[in-house]
């Protein structure tokens, strides 16, 4: 959990790059709390996107959340504004955490989620402090530090491969993503999305009850 | 100094999207968390996912012009391979990282 660090201060390093306050850096943080949308931000930002282009891209980037509370359904039986607050902060990290790791006993379970979740809150928001006021102190040439999504998302990919151990999703979706890069280029990650989704449904109903 | 409205604009939507794909299971999913097409995408897309927003963030390369993209495979590479080697993944993003600006801020590759 304390990798928030770093990459919180990668992301105010690159944050600092486009010219707003430094304070704003921790206040995404705090508000968003979503490591790879906030860096997926920092290009929309820079290209100065439409509030439209914003929540489509960051939508379909937290898609994949859809599939992780699927799996969290009957691990947080918190209520109230405890519960809103383990949703809320709900990150690749803290899934990973919370469904590899074990806790103390039943009764302290719920206690112990929360106290994860806002540590990795807390690691994260410090770590965007952090970072932008350096790239405020520091003259920094971040030339090609965005290659930090594209690291993580390759990290990502490998640990999907070594759990699931088959190639056929990669597949799919290595041969949609193609696909939309060539004919809809601007658009790529929406067509290739559907289309990964649909040829995913179409071998489940192929395949019937035999998977 | 950049205009503060649009960022503080950009954050909200920010907040509330990923606030609503974290939360949609937990309201409309409690009751066919078993059936068998969610299982089976729960399954499937999020290795497919990763392999997608991979390409997405190659989506800027210029394959057509020196140095046709060079620096970033050459990086995607030394990523795997060290991620491979020592399964540590913030040792592999960050090696990965401090490659791609070197070979980019050094012009290794023009």
């Amino acid at each position: 959990m304390f990798g928030y660090i770093p990459m919180g201060i990668a992301f105010g390093i690159l944050f600092q790059n486009l010219g707003y306050e430094w304070y704003f850096s921790p206040l995404m943080g705090l508000l968003v709390y979503a490591g790879a949308a906030q860096f997926m931000a920092l290009g929309l930002l820079a290209a100065q996107a439409s509030l439209l282009e914003v929540a489509v891209a960051i939508f379909i980037l937290n898609s994949r959340h859809l599939f992780f509370g699927v799996s969290l359904l009957d691990r947080y039986r918190a209520k109230g504004l405890a519960k809103l607050y383990l949703i809320f902060g709900l990150t690749d990290e803290t899934y990973s955490l919370v469904t590899s790791s074990h806790s103390p006993d039943a009764g302290d379970e719920q206690q112990y989620y929360l106290a994860l979740t806002a540590w990795n809150h807390f690691y994260w928001v410090s770590g965007c402090a952090i970072g932008a006021l350096i790239g405020e102190a520091v003259d920094f040439d971040a030339t090609g530090m965005e290659f930090t999504l594209t690291a993580l998302f390759v990290v990502l990919l490998i640990e999907q491969a070594k759990k699931l151990r088959q190639a056929f999703p990669f597949i799919v979706a290595l041969l949609s993503g193609i696909f939309a890069l060539f004919f809809f280029k601007e658009q790529m990650l929406l067509i290739s999305i559907g289309l990964t989704l649909l040829l995913l449904m179409a071998q489940k109903s192929f395949n019937g009850e035999a998977l | 100094m950049r205009e503060n409205t649009y960022l503080l604009a950009v954050i909200l939507v920010m907040m509330v999207v990923t606030f609503f794909t974290r939360v949609i299971p937990f309201i409309a999913l409690h009751d066919k968390k078993d059936h068998p097409l969610l299982l089976h995408l729960g399954q499937y897309m999020p290795p497919a996912m990763m392999t997608l927003l991979v390409l997405y963030c190659l989506k800027t390369i210029d394959f057509a012009h020196s140095p046709y993209g060079f620096n970033e495979l050459s990086a995607l590479l030394l990523t795997t391979v060290i991620h491979l080697w020592r399964g540590h993944s913030l040792l592999s993003i960050f090696a990965g990282t401090f490659y791609y600006m070197t070979s980019l801020q050094l012009g290794w590759f023009g």
